[in-house]
């Protein structure tokens, strides 16, 4: 299977994961500070800075892209419920 | 309450400016965690433009509902409403709003980005669609004519869709919840009504509270208006110098610890004992943690206090750690009073850990470990199970954790490379 890597900046690890490993999945693991509230892409309680590797993740659904809009997301910004790492490297941060 | 004083009518808050509320003074618990004893309002307000007149907020629906209609037809007709500003959109501001969009169609509703979504949800069960609406931010204004209302995105205050709305050229500005308080008296204005202090607090502690660097950008943003009113969505319009309260405000949700400990990381060791070997453990834990340049560490027995202590003490925390024994299987009540006790704090994104001696089973870490994780804390160290009394090893592997724990509230951690098959 494809392998991708994660990095989360504000704990200092980096994790090899599967190709399609959504953020949700690995963060909570490794006790990064982005936090959750309904799980599902709502609340955006989840926003994330990705600081670099955007490209590695899959683009936002529409529902996604409202609910970033709507909470006035800035730039680089995704919801970790939701985004999905599809290969390379990712590094993010809690927003 | 004083009752008597009150019609049915509206009541004029400066020329041109009604409240249109409804009171409520029999209701004595608020959204199941707020206690009043005498009541509260439900405050509504109708600004008159010479272009149009503007309903800002509405009330809980059912008698309320009809009071409000009552009071609004006492100063504007239906067909004349252009405008209708939803402040903030729970259910005791916006239940009379079906009503007043199905009396008012030709209305356009003002809302923040962030209401969108809830006032489709709101108006749900109605099987109408919603109505022709703006969404709005700081700065936007609505011209009614001689008289602007112009919008403040102050959100979090105390949902995500609150806002502000400031009447420019009388310089009155319509809070929603903030500045508000669960008091009832029917003659409504903060110079009338006697002392309400322990209400405005109280409402502040309870609701505001754990949205304390929202409050401080919302005054942040307020502060610079020529304030003459402040009209609140609950208890006495603020009429009689409300710069006061806007500066009590400020007072209440600036961060303690700000002048004297910036410079260093706190980390609050909370430990229940039967034995003294979780005692024991906080100790090292401690004593580990301390060792660590730049951070703080106390150590507080959770005999020896109640939740309202540690919650203050907590607010202003970066890093806490609760020790607990194991007893029949799960972490000892103290835990679990405190730990239900922190919805009037802010406690997102702190470090959070979990340790304890058990005799036999030692459910207890894990279980603290999932109920940090479900208020938001982050946990990025697994915590420490140690059967009985902690030997000379073990204590050092507390230090460790301790180490560790200082470590990730500083930023001294060093990278780690791991394979998510490895953690899962």
């Amino acid at each position: 299977m494809p392998k991708a890597k994660v990095t989360f900046e504000d704990v200092g690890v980096s994790v090899t994961v599967p190709a399609g490993t959504r953020l949700i999945e690995v963060s909570e693991k490794v006790g990064s500070g982005i936090i959750y509230g309904c799980r599902e892409g709502e609340c955006c309680t989840c926003l994330t800075k990705i600081v670099s590797g955007a490209e590695n993740l899959a683009v936002p659904s529409i529902l996604e892209d409202q609910v970033l809009k709507d909470n006035m997301a800035p730039r680089r910004h995704r919801l970790a419920c939701q985004a999905q790492i599809l290969g390379g490297e990712v590094v993010v941060r809690p927003a | 309450m004083a009752v008597a004083a009150l019609t049915d009518l509206a009541v004029e808050v400066a020329p041109g400016v009604h409240w249109v509320g409804a009171l409520d003074p029999h209701l004595r618990s608020f959204d199941i965690i707020l206690k009043t004893a005498n009541g509260t309002s439900y405050n509504a307000y109708v600004v008159r433009g010479e272009n149009g007149v503007a309903v800002i907020d509405t009330v809980k629906e059912g008698g309320f509902a009809d009071d409000f209609f009552r009071r609004l037809e006492s100063v504007a007709r239906y067909e004349e409403i252009t405008t209708i500003v939803l402040n903030h959109l729970e259910p005791d501001h916006s239940g009379a709003l079906p009503e007043l969009l199905r009396r008012a169609p030709q209305a356009r509703v003002y809302l923040s980005t962030r209401a969108q979504m809830m006032l489709k949800a709101l108006l749900k069960p109605s099987g109408e669609k919603p109505p022709e609406y703006t969404p709005v931010t700081t700065d936007d204004t609505v011209d009614l004519g001689g008289r602007t209302l112009r919008f403040l995105h102050t959100p979090y205050l105390h949902w995500p869709d609150t806002q502000c709305t400031y009447l420019e050229e009388d310089g009155i500005l319509f809070t929603g919840d903030i500045f508000g308080c669960h008091f009832c008296d029917a003659r409504l204005f903060n110079d009338r009504v006697g002392d309400f202090r322990f209400s405005f607090e109280y409402y502040y502690t309870h609701i505001m509270r754990p949205f304390r660097e929202y409050v401080l950008d919302a005054v942040a943003l307020i502060e610079p208006l020529d304030i003459r009113l402040i009209a609140p969505a609950h208890g006495p319009i603020l009429r009689h110098m409300p710069r006061d309260y806007l500066r009590r405000y400020r007072e209440l949700a600036t961060p303690r610890l700000f002048n004297e400990a910036r410079s260093e990381k706190t980390l609050l060791v909370f430990y229940l004992s039967a034995y003294g070997n979780t005692r024991r453990m906080a100790e090292a834990l401690a004593a580990g943690a301390e060792s660590i340049p730049g951070v703080r560490v106390s150590l507080y027995d959770l005999e020896g206090g109640d939740a309202d202590i540690f919650t203050d003490l907590i607010e202003e925390a970066d890093g806490l750690a609760f020790g607990s024994p194991t007893i029949n299987g799960d972490a000892v009540k103290p835990i679990w009073d405190l730990l239900s006790s922190l919805t009037s704090v802010n406690i997102k994104g702190k470090l959070g850990a979990a340790f304890g001696s058990y005799g036999w089973s030692g459910e207890a870490v894990r279980l603290i470990e999932d109920r940090l994780r479900g208020l938001k804390l982050r946990v990025p160290v697994e915590g420490l199970r140690l059967k009985l009394v902690p030997d000379a090893d073990e204590l050092e592997q507390c230090r460790n954790l301790g180490e560790s724990l200082a470590r990730h509230l500083t930023g001294r951690i060093e990278h780690r490379e791991l394979d998510l098959a490895a953690i899962a």
